[in-house]
């Protein structure tokens, strides 16, 4: 059973806010609403700075759900966190509980009147039959009934942000922090372009030292 | 002798038993219903979306496991 999760490298986002574009334009998300954004730390300083994207993480334990007074949260199959905004009231209490500042709260306009609740959904839509324009205009695409991931992820030019199976991508990362190594082979030509030449092999992780 | 044993060691083992801890838990869900979303089949060609056998769930996270795989630059670059 899958279990979908995102995982930002910080090694690798630029902070081009590719992805918060990406959500946007993909979910047509109004004005004055961030469901994903990007966080710099020591920004301006040389070789401190560091920057992740952060959205809705699907808690597993989700602190939104266990303190909304009228229980529109519910959990996939997938352990997506979604949420009814029929149901919604816009208390606020979610916002106050999550950890990571996610669930936003419209003023006017599209996705709901009287400051209905949004959040990032994982392109996942909402309880609203899928891929009809009913979905769209509340909770925005559903990408996985597409057989797609969501797009911020999908959408990531350096693939510092990655979403999907956590199982999965939990392997993606682990290799490719093996491979890491320093210098230009964090994000070198070869990386993200490839050798250029037929036949060619991606480079070993290296194996950790045996006793002799 | 024996009982008086037994008895003591079921309280000594009572607290081991731990209380479910998370409170959503015991929430319920009170809005409509959801689909799952290998129910709608593959979406129209138009939207250049995955294959799978509507409503068969394995085949769908496969498709989602071919489309999470293509974000490792490794296997898509080394063909």
């Amino acid at each position: 059973m899958a279990r979908m999760k995102f995982l930002c490298d910080v090694e690798r986002c630029i902070e081009c806010n590719g992805c918060v574009t990406a959500c946007k334009n993909e979910n047509e998300v109004p004005w004055g609403v961030n469901r994903r954004r990007v966080v710099t730390l020591n920004d301006g300083v040389v070789g401190a700075e560091k920057s992740i994207s952060v959205a809705c993480m699907h808690c597993s334990d989700a602190p939104c759900m266990a303190v909304c007074p009228v229980d529109c949260f519910y959990k996939t199959d997938d352990g997506i966190v979604l949420h009814d905004k029929d149901l919604c009231i816009g208390c606020g209490y979610c916002f106050y509980a999550c950890p990571f500042g996610a669930p936003q709260f419209p003023q006017a306009g599209a996705f709901g009147l009287r400051g209905k609740m949004d959040k990032c959904t994982f392109c996942a839509g909402g309880p609203e039959a899928d891929r009809t324009q009913a979905e769209f205009s509340k909770y925005g695409r559903n990408r996985l009934a597409e057989g797609k991931l969501p797009a911020c992820a999908e959408m990531c030019s350096t693939k510092a942000l990655l979403g999907g199976d956590g199982d999965v991508v939990a392997d993606i990362y682990r290799e490719r922090v093996l491979r890491r190594g320093k210098g230009s082979e964090v994000w070198g030509w070869g990386t993200a372009y490839g050798p250029g030449k037929p036949g060619a092999q991606p480079p070993q992780a290296p194996r950790p030292a045996t006793k002799s | 002798m024996r009982a008086l044993l037994v008895v003591a060691a079921l309280l000594a083992l009572a607290a081991c038993g731990e209380r479910e801890q998370v409170a959503a838990g015991e929430r319920t869900y009170q809005g409509k219903p959801d689909a799952k979303p290998w129910e709608s089949g593959p979406p129209p060609a138009a939207l250049r979306g995955g294959t799978w056998k509507q409503g068969d769930r394995a085949s769908w996270e496969d498709q989602i496991r071919t489309r999470t795989l293509a974000q490792h630059e490794d296997r898509r670059i080394y063909q």
